[in-house]
């Protein structure tokens, strides 16, 4: 296929997923801020920080308030990483492509961008607001990826837009792991606390996965949290699935055999698998969580980096 | 609904005649009309303006700044053509094409007709899309027109008239086949029984004739778009998607010892055909516009050599000159020997001195059109324009006479079209697209253009025009 084509494929299902994954952090803070024990202030700056775009909202915005953090998050058309602006990128990338994808593919990207397009006249966002809307991207995007797994052929480009997906989403479970660890406890005495189990099964629920954890361990601890969402092999939304997800996904492109390379990104990426097949959240929390977290961010970066050297000509 | 209080107005309505009488080819749909309450119609074109925003059936306007996406208003009510009708048209079609094509191999190669003082060398060589690299060059199998859309529009005489020749690059073709498929969709009660010729075959012959003049039986085709912004980008897509072709921009594509390969996951790949959707002078940066971001470098050269075959064929657009199109007729003649089937629309040319000092003196009453420009842009609508307009042309035509034709003031026919909750007339002309490759192919009808503000005789998408689906019926 056009490496062109494979480019828009990819990045359209990465900005969908990111789209998806900014409203699930959204959640976590929204649903935080509803059981906060009266001593705590509600805090909203750790969703900027994590998204990395801090700079851009402080030139923007005087104070860190549920609106204007919310604002900026979903409907701002100038920064780059909104809500809205994801869906839009995501459209215009399979616009590029429109001829590779199946118009029910087509449409329902087209109809989650006029939608979100259409939230941008919102002045108030009540908290009535702000559910309809996370529920409509993380709708949206479940249905988009629904789609194209029934409705496209699971070839090259099918690949192309897995492989996508899941580095996306294996970038942003990790940041939502640092924004609750790093920026949403107020001090280390808190850990352990109720409090700290609190925003723990928010996180859980953020990334719809509760109740998959629930069958799986007995109690709800920080360490085995930990492990569910980045060791679980079968866990859709845990960093371990979508690295494997992503590595099988290059292989089916190349045709390289398993636990062999030809590109750069094979390399890197098995790297990284065999890493999570063989640690445990001992040795992660030895580390350091915070600096694990880091150097696995670096990581799929450079995996991403490598893609785009192997295959799309840029 | 009813039809009585619908008024035809002097103009040759399609639907209704002058004594008020519905005529033969919309005789069953009215009777179905009639069943049917206005809101229920009103709910259907609702419903097709929804399809057509999610489906995202769009256009791009230039002069509202890159990526302003309109969709292409649609009007539920068909435009029919009986097929005793349609027959001639075709014919008169097929006919002229052949002859244009004969006439660009003849301007490039021995110019007879120019010897022969058929048209005025002066007038072929100024063309603003003569292309002289081409002199000497036959693309393969002597095609260089191989996709056109000819405007026809109906007088009030009834009578059908050639508007203007479309040779370079048409749009407007995948719209006659989303809009049949909306009418599907969304109304298809009304086309039970009618017997209405289908016009989906259009990608399979396209690719029939990519593939033909690739001369290979294994040929890659492509289309090659100049991207999202362009106006027309969604029917490159759509085209590229009915065929299951490629749809590459030009950096997408290079050449390599005057081979053109597309740039894929798995290396460069050869490319054979190429329907391209960019003008000639954006083609190639090396042979053309050195600007041009959208071309391709060297392509050029490979198409003279035979290794990549470019549709249409670069240098067509020296026929696609409203100057030109006024001599038509007598190439017809002069090459098939034939009278023209249709007539053109009288053309006055500015750069005869008789022929501009009558257009001078009646310029209210005329249309003036810039001889190579299109989308209804450089043109002056007599009775409509303002001092200040007609002032400007007047002096650009003295200015520049080569560059300008005038015609008198055409009416096109009526159809009915839906306004709020009534129907009214209003102005149409027909695009049938048609492809030249082992044989020649026109489309069943053609797109249907409308003008859908009152009075208003421009049909252009860029001006406020919309579309309707266009029924030729069988018999």
């Amino acid at each position: 296929m056009l490496s062109r084509v494979a480019n828009s494929i990819y990045w359209m299902s990465r900005y969908i997923e990111r789209a998806e994954n900014y409203a699930r952090f959204i959640d976590v803070l929204k649903n935080l801020s509803l059981e906060l024990p009266p001593t705590l202030k509600e805090q909203w700056n750790p969703l900027v920080m994590m998204t990395g775009d801090a700079a851009l909202f402080e030139a923007k915005y005087s104070s860190y308030t549920k609106i204007n953090v919310i604002k900026f998050l979903t409907v701002d058309a100038e920064n780059p990483n909104s809500i809205y602006s994801c869906v839009s990128k995501a459209r215009e990338n399979a616009r590029t492509i429109r001829d590779t994808l199946t118009i029910e593919m087509w449409i329902q990207i087209n109809e989650l961008y006029l939608s979100v397009q259409s939230r941008q006249k919102t002045k108030n966002w009540t908290d009535e607001t702000l559910n309809a809307f996370i529920k409509e991207i993380i709708d949206g995007s479940h249905l988009f990826s629904g789609i194209m797994h029934t409705t496209f052929s699971h070839g090259e480009a099918w690949n192309f837009s897995l492989v996508g997906r899941m580095l996306e989403r294996a970038d942003k479970i990790t940041r939502m792991i640092d924004m609750k660890y790093y920026y949403l406890l107020p001090k280390v005495e808190y850990v352990g606390t109720s409090l700290d189990l609190l925003q723990w099964s928010a996180t859980l629920k953020a990334a719809s996965a509760y109740e998959m954890y629930r069958k799986t361990y007995p109690r709800l601890t920080a360490p085995n949290i930990l492990e569910f969402l980045l060791l679980n092999k079968n866990f859709p939304r845990a960093v371990k699935y979508c690295v494997t997800r992503a590595e099988t996904g290059i292989h089916n492109i190349t045709g390289t055999p398993t636990n062999t390379y030809t590109f750069k990104s094979e390399r890197e990426l098995g790297k990284l698998r065999s890493e999570l097949d063989f640690t445990d959240t001992n040795e992660i929390l030895k580390f350091g969580l915070h600096d694990y977290l880091d150097s696995l961010e670096t990581k799929v970066n450079n995996i991403g980096a490598a893609i785009s050297e192997s295959f799309f000509f840029n | 609904m009813d039809f009585s209080s619908y008024q035809t107005n002097n103009f040759f309505d399609e639907m209704m005649d002058q004594k008020g009488q519905i005529r033969e080819p919309y005789a069953k749909l009215c009777q179905k009309l009639k069943e049917i309450p206005i809101e229920e119609i009103q709910q259907h074109q609702f419903i097709a303006d929804r399809m057509l925003l999610n489906k995202g059936v769009t256009f791009n306007v230039y002069s509202e700044g890159t990526g302003t996406e309109r969709i292409f208003p649609f009007d539920l009510i068909p435009r029919i053509i009986h097929d005793s009708e349609w027959q001639i048209l075709e014919k008169g079609l097929v006919q002229r094409i052949t002859a244009l094509n004969m006439f660009i191999d003849d301007v490039y190669n021995d110019q007879k007709a120019m010897k022969d003082k058929i048209i005025p060398r002066s007038i072929v060589l100024s063309s603003k899309d003569y292309l002289k690299e081409c002199k000497g060059f036959s693309p393969p199998k002597g095609i260089w027109c191989h996709i056109s859309g000819i405007d026809l529009i109906r007088h009030s005489d009834g009578k059908y008239y050639i508007l203007e020749d479309n040779l370079r690059v048409p749009s407007g073709v995948s719209y006659v086949l989303e809009n049949r498929d909306l009418m599907k969709r969304t109304f298809s009660d009304l086309m039970e029984d009618l017997n209405i010729m289908p016009v989906l075959n259009y990608p399979l012959k396209l690719l029939e004739m990519l593939q033909y003049v690739s001369e290979r039986s294994d040929a890659q085709a492509v289309i090659l778009t100049p991207g999202i912004y362009n106006s027309a980008y969604f029917e490159h897509s759509f085209l590229a998607k009915q065929m299951g072709i490629e749809l590459v921009e030009g950096k997408d594509l290079f050449v390599e010892n005057d081979i053109v390969y597309m740039k894929t996951t798995n290396g460069p790949k050869r490319v054979h055909v190429i329907y391209r959707r960019i003008d000639d002078k954006f083609l190639d940066p090396l042979a053309f516009n050195p600007d041009s971001m959208l071309g391709v470098p060297g392509i050029f050269k490979a198409f003279k050599k035979h290794n990549v075959a470019l549709v249409n064929a670069p240098g067509t657009g020296v026929a696609d000159d409203k100057v030109i199109c006024a001599y038509v007729p007598k190439l017809i003649k002069y090459y098939l020997g034939e009278d023209a089937i249709i007539p053109n629309v009288p053309t006055f040319l500015c750069s005869i001195k008789k022929e501009l000092s009558h257009v001078l003196e009646n310029l209210p009453n005329m249309v003036v059109k810039a001889a190579n420009q299109s989308g209804g842009y450089g043109m002056l609508i007599g009775p409509t324009a303002s001092k200040k307009e007609l002032e400007e042309f007047r002096n650009n035509m003295i200015g520049n006479p080569r560059n300008y034709i005038a015609q008198p003031v055409m009416s096109l026919s009526t159809v009915p079209t839906l306004v709020d909750d009534h129907l009214e007339g209003r102005h149409v002309d027909l695009r049938p697209y048609i492809i030249c490759g082992e044989s020649v192919y026109v489309t069943k009808g053609g797109l249907t253009r409308v003008a859908l503000r009152k009075g208003s005789l421009v049909v252009n998408s860029s001006q406020g025009g919309g579309s309707k689906d266009t029924w030729v019926l069988n018999s």
